[in-house]
Order: C-alpha cells, then structure tokens, then sequence
C-alpha cells in the first residue's frame, strides 16, 4: 500500500515543485525577491522563478560557500535572497557561511534545502541531507520549516517571503499525497493538529506526515485512538502543542525523516520535558548513513515506515 | 561626507593615517589583546578610501542607500577601521578605548548588528569579497551609483570562497566592486610565503578578467593613485594588490622588540608608549 492511501490522502506534488511554482507566483507581489542558485536550479525549481525574471536571478556556479556569502551582501541591500541547493550541500557545505553572512548578522536570506532525506532514492548518501535540520536548528535565530504536501509548502514558501529574517525551508524530491485543503491554515511556529486522539500522539513533519495519518488509521482499527500533530515548523517549535500532547495523552511518537540527533525527535523532547514529560518514541534514520536504492526500498529498509510508527506507538504506551 | 572634488593632500592624508595608527595601538593596548600589526599594515588603504575623497558616506546616516560601502573582510584589522569611523564622526573618539570590552559595540571583529557603519560581519577569512558582491550586485539592481570597497588579507586568500567571488564577480561584470588586498606577508604562524604562497596575485587574478594594480600600500601617494585608476573603471571588477608591511609605522619599534610579526598581541603598555612616541 502506498504512502497515504489507508487514510484516504489522494496524490500530490513534490515539495520542491509546490514550491517552485510559489515562488514564481511570489514574484510580482514581491519585487525584492532575488533568486540565487548554485546550478541547481532545475533540481530545486527556481528554474520557473529565474525564467520569469531573469535579473531577479544569479546561478553562481558550484560554488555554495560564495552563494550564500552573495545572498548576505543581497539581504543588506533591502533583497530578499532566496537561496535553494540541494538540503546537503547548502547546510553541510555552506554551514559557516550560512552562520557568519546569514545567522550571526540575522539577514533575511530564506534558504531552501531540496533533495532533503533519505527518499531521494539512487543518487544515495553523499546527495542525502539528513542532518540539515540538525545544523539550521543550531543557529541563533535561525525559523526552521519542514512542510508536509503541496498545498502547505505553497503557503509556508509565502509566509516566509512575508517573514523578516533568516529561515531555512526544507524540501523533498519525491512526489507526496496531498494533506491539506487550499482554505487550511499555515501559521509559522504552529502545529496543525490532522487527526484527534487521545491515547498517543504523533508529531511528524515532511514526508512522515502521510504515514503518520496512515499509522493513526490503522491504529483506529486496533482500537487505539491517535492524535497527529504536522510539527512544520521545527524551531520555533510549538511549544503549547506539544504540552497539551503530552499531557492529554500521556505518549508521543516522534517521526521524522532525519538522523536521530538534532532533529524533530530532540526538539519535542526537550519541549515536553520542560513542560509536561511524558514517554516518547522515535522514528528516523537513525545514527547512519543509508545507501542508493529505490525510494519506497529505502524507506522500508532504514525504518521510515506507517508499521515503525505503529510499533513505536505501542512500544510507547506499553511504558 | 567626501567628494572627489576636494580631495586632500597626500601629507593631510599621511598625517591622518598617523592618527590612525596612534588609535590603533591605543585601542589595542587598552584591550590588552588585538591585532595592531595586522591593522597597521591597512592603515593608508583605510586612511585613503575614507579620507581620501574615495567613499560618499554620511556618519549621521550609516543605512543612506546611496552610500558606499567598505568591508573588512580580514576582520582581525578591524581596529583600522574603528579608528577611521571614529574620527569620521561615526562614534565618539573616546569610545575606542572600549574596544573589546563588555558591553562595547566594538567588538573584536566586526559586528554589524552591534555598530552601525560596518557594512558586514566578519572574522571567519574568505567571506567578505562574497557579501561585498552581493551588495555590488544589491546596489547596481537597484540603479544606485554606489562602491563596494573589500580589505583582504594575503593569508586569507588561501580560501576558496575568496576566488569563486572573484569568479563570479567577472560572469556578472561588477563594476562597481574594488577587492584591496593587503599583502603583508605574515599570517598566524609565520610568512605567508612559507605557509601557503599564492603570489603573486596580480596575474592569477587578472586570468579572471579582473583589472589589477600591484602598488606600495604603504605609501600614499600610490595608494590613492591606485584607487583613482580603480574608481574610472566600472565595467569590470577591480582589485588592488597593496604590498604592505605587517607593523608598518612602528617596525623600528618591533624590531627592538625582536618580532616583527608580532600577530595577534596588543603591545605591552611600555612597548606601545615607545611606539607612540615614535609616530609622534
């Protein structure tokens, strides 16, 4: 059964091409927008955006470190800089840049992490950023979004033109089902709550969001009620959320597609062990790098599946 | 602010950098820690760019969009640049003794959201040619007729970042971004020739279709002939190769000490009265 299918999602977009199309759409309403590419642009799609309006847009090469140096001197000339490259390459290899021109003087460069995970499938590690989160997270003032379909990343890419500072919004490469309705609400640093339930909750982001709902749908059938959370927005997490999580249903999942260190998992865990601690499960990649393969066999094999979370459910209730 | 219509003297302009260089070693030496030589190697580029008739800026407007904008890329220099803001009018001059001090917006290496005037945080090597490209890049988009003056170290050329800037800078035609690189021939742990040498610059960055002069960035005159050439030239980027010396206005001084390197120290209070004395 594919991603989705057993809570009733129908297909959806990539979130790189949700977004792509946003961005291009942004363009008007936004002349500050500027796009800056490392020669991926076709791979993350600012490709639509920088066809639209050629001056707004500077392919500066293999050359990440001077990109993002680029967008720092663009965002103190009033610019909005939208810098995209793939999730691994723009966070590991431009991390001191994204801290010294980006983070440390708080510029108002949005940068977007594609190719995010273990889903990209063949390319394999070196392509797989799966400590992204972990690295955005740990700089000062740094917004940290991780949409889950189509329709929420359109919003998020708009709700972070809109918002003043530093952000980074992470992307996927594959096609995911599609979770919200165009009228649903996106607030930056505000869980969406998709599923009621009392006795556990899963708080999931980006692709794990679809198997979170699908994990809750089978759980109904055993006769366990779960709550989901869409954790998009990883820093500033929603704090509220996840107490109110934890102490109306006394457990938590935590289901992310990223190492174990750094992530979602670590920034739930901390948020309710300063409120209201509770038992809390974790499903991710682990502490490894994965492999080339094919997408769905790779999820399988490194433990992102609707079954894991289903077993961290009642691993975590039965404590 | 200055025009290019009255610019000063070259003694006015030596006399100037001799004050500069008194704040430098005052600042420094009040810190207790610092890098007076590696400041004082930049002095005269400093000196001339914001005394020289060179930058529009106006110290009571720090965020004036027309302004030109100056980057201490070697970030450790920055007392050079404190010294030029604060008899710019930027900061009372007083404040120069809070240099590195808690609570002081003088900072070690400069930080932009603390004093307004400094144009990017540094003190990471390689990344303000890049922020300052993109300001050149910010500046000609929006039709603003302004410079982008970037003070790199020799040492800090060992960056890669630095040269995929100044590749790009030649694809997009910057011609409103003038790299100055104050060769002084030391990095922290001896001569640069012996620890990484890319020299000589010039011809490695004129391959990248850069405009490029090799001058005495100790002496003024040259100095501001060089940035006279490089300000007439807007249809590609410009870079300025300035041999200096690392201690430069003081080396009897460092001599006597037996460093002349002397890299990352503030001179001891009696070493630096000498010094003082010798800039008179």
């Amino acid at each position: 059964m594919g991603i989705g299918e057993k809570s009733g999602l129908s297909p959806g977009p990539a979130t790189r091409d949700a977004f792509g199309k946003a961005l291009e759409s942004l363009g008007e309403r936004f002349p500050e927008i500027v796009v800056v590419d490392g020669d991926v642009g076709n791979s993350t799609r600012t490709e639509a955006f920088a066809k639209a309006f050629p001056d707004r847009a500077f392919n500066v090469g293999i050359a990440e470190a001077n990109m993002v140096g680029v967008a720092g001197g663009l965002a103190s000339c009033g610019k909005i800089p939208v810098v995209a490259s793939f999730a691994a390459f723009l966070l590991c290899n431009a991390y001191d840049q994204i801290r010294m021109s980006v983070a440390f003087p708080s510029q108002n460069v949005k940068l977007v992490g594609s190719h995010s995970g273990i889903s990209i499938g063949e390319d394999g590690p070196s392509q797989m950023g799966i400590e992204d989160v972990a690295l955005a997270c740990s700089l000062a003032g740094m917004t940290v979004i991780v949409p889950a379909d189509g329709v929420s990343t359109a919003k998020a890419t708009e709700a972070m033109i809109e918002w003043d500072g530093p952000m980074y919004l992470r992307l996927g490469r594959p096609a995911v089902p599609q979770i919200y309705s165009e009228d649903s609400e996106f607030t930056i640093g505000r869980a969406n709550r998709l599923h009621e339930g009392d006795d556990v909750t899963i708080i999931a982001n980006g692709l794990m969001v679809a198997m979170a709902l699908d994990a809750a749908a089978e759980l109904e059938e055993r006769g366990l009620s779960a709550r989901v959370l869409d954790m998009h927005t990883v820093k500033p997490i929603d704090e509220q959320a996840v107490a109110e999580a934890a102490r109306e249903t006394r457990a938590i999942v935590v289901a992310e597609e990223h190492s174990a260190h750094g992530g979602l998992g670590s920034a739930v865990a901390v948020a309710a062990s300063k409120n209201v601690p509770v038992p809390i499960a974790y499903v991710n990649t682990g502490d490894t790098y994965a492999e080339s393969g094919d997408p769905d066999g790779l999820l399988e094999k490194y433990g992102l599946t609707t079954e894991r979370i289903v077993e961290a459910v009642h691993r975590v209730t039965a404590r | 602010m200055s025009l290019e219509t009255d610019r000063p003297a070259i003694p006015d302009l030596q006399d100037k950098a001799r004050v500069l260089r008194r704040h430098i070693i005052e600042m420094t030496t009040a810190a207790g820690n610092g890098h007076p030589t590696s400041s004082l190697s930049a002095t005269e580029v400093v000196t001339a760019l914001h005394f020289g008739g060179f930058m529009n800026y106006d110290a009571s407007r720090p965020d004036w969009p027309e302004r030109d904008r100056f980057i201490m890329s070697k970030g450790h220099a920055v007392p050079a640049l404190y010294a030029a803001m604060a008899e710019a009018g930027y900061f009372p001059v007083e404040d120069l003794l809070t240099l590195r001090k808690l609570g002081s917006p003088l900072e070690g290496h400069p930080n932009m959201r603390r004093l307004p005037g400094i144009e990017a945080s540094t003190g990471s090597l390689g990344q303000g040619l890049s922020i300052g490209l993109g300001q050149a890049l910010g500046c000609r988009m929006d039709g603003i007729d302004a410079r982008v003056y970037v003070v790199l170290g020799d040492g800090e050329m060992g960056e890669g970042q630095v040269w995929e800037a100044i590749a790009t800078a030649h694809k997009y035609q910057v011609g409103n971004l003038t790299a100055i690189i104050d060769q002084n021939g030391y990095q922290q742990t001896g001569a640069t020739a012996d620890v990484l040498d890319l020299t000589p610059f010039a011809p490695k960055i004129e391959s990248f279709g850069w405009h490029v002069q090799t001058i005495n960035g100790n002496e003024m005159s040259e100095v501001v002939a060089a940035l006279e050439t490089a300000v007439a030239i807007t249809d590609r980027p410009t870079a300025i190769v300035a041999e200096t010396q690392k201690g430069f206005g003081i080396l009897p001084i460092l001599e006597e000490v037996g460093d002349t390197n002397f890299h990352g120290q503030a001179l001891p209070a009696d070493i630096a009265e000498k010094a003082l004395a010798h800039l008179g």
